[in-house]
């Protein structure tokens, strides 16, 4: 099929792409799950009997460089998708790559400061702290992790040839996804971090 | 409106300037102890204009079809709710136990 084709051959009787339709569903679905983790944190927030306590071990430098790193990233991951539509594919494989670098750097800060939270003995069952923290992250980082192998793959098939602006909208629903990982840490980092 | 009218790189840009400041201005009242009786809304209020400037403007919402933003709206209006009425109820009963 001609990509005229492909793009018709997703269209929902209300004109819009079933692909993208289905995705903001997901999206929607997703918004449920970690809002139940997040009120699972929020309800335990302060219960701890045993240290360490979130005042204790949060690192709010390290952990404000990780927020600038993913805001970043999702600047680039809009501009992949921008010069991907435009057909300007040099551009579309450059930030496609930053995109996936930066979700690299975040991850890495990630096991960094678990590393160091169990090295000064938080682990997942030391205290409700630790339990919750370790659940709604971890979720968070896992999210992250298919994030950059999705954004890996799409830049290999762009290296290869197989990504244009005729599949674009692959790389619109790879943002979306993207995007929303942004936009749960932005909470995150607000109720876990900065509101202790 | 259609789904393919999106946002300007330049539009991007001044987005992503105004979500670092934000993220400058949460970890900066963070550390001021005149802003501790009010942090709790303030940081609330700043994350929320975050939320909504990547959702509007990178996930392109403000442009794309109100469909959409309705399968987006709904479920994160319910998790909103599913959030604060556990708030309520836990601590609700925690008073009640506690005769608070």
């Amino acid at each position: 099929m001609t990509p005229a084709h492909t793009q018709e051959a997703h269209r929902t009787s209300m004109g819009l792409d079933s692909r993208k339709m289905a995705f903001w569903a997901f999206i929607g679905s997703e918004c449920l799950l970690f809002g139940s983790l997040i009120s699972t944190y929020l309800v335990y927030k302060g219960r701890s009997l045993t240290g360490p306590f979130p005042h204790e071990i949060l690192n709010i430098p390290f952990t404000s460089f990780s927020t600038f790193d993913l805001l970043m990233s999702s600047l680039a991951m809009v501009l992949a998708l921008a010069a991907v539509q435009r057909g300007d594919m040099k551009q579309g494989k450059l930030w496609l790559l930053v995109t996936a670098l930066l979700g690299l750097v975040f991850l890495g800060g990630q096991f960094w400061e678990f590393s160091h939270f169990v090295h000064e003995g938080l682990g997942l069952t030391t205290n409700l702290f630790g339990s919750t923290f370790y659940v709604l992250t971890g979720t968070h980082g896992a999210h992250v992790t298919v994030g950059v192998i999705w954004l890996l793959t799409l830049w290999v098939q762009a290296l290869r040839g197989k990504l244009g602006p005729a599949n674009a909208m692959t790389v619109e629903i790879t943002g979306l996804y993207w995007h929303f990982v942004d936009v749960v840490w932005i909470v995150i980092f607000t109720v876990v971090y900065l509101i202790q | 409106m259609s789904e393919q009218a999106h946002a300007t790189t330049g539009t991007y840009l001044r987005v992503a300037a105004i979500l670092v400041m934000i993220t400058l201005i949460e970890v900066g009242i963070f550390y001021v102890p005149t802003f501790q009786t009010v942090l709790v809304p303030v940081l609330l209020f700043l994350s929320a204009v975050k939320f909504t400037l990547v959702v509007m403007f990178y996930m392109h919402l403000k442009f794309d079809n109100r469909f959409f933003a309705f399968l987006f709206g709904g479920p994160l209006l319910l998790g909103v709710v599913v959030v604060v009425s556990l708030l309520f109820i836990f601590y609700g009963a925690l008073r009640l136990r506690t005769g608070s």
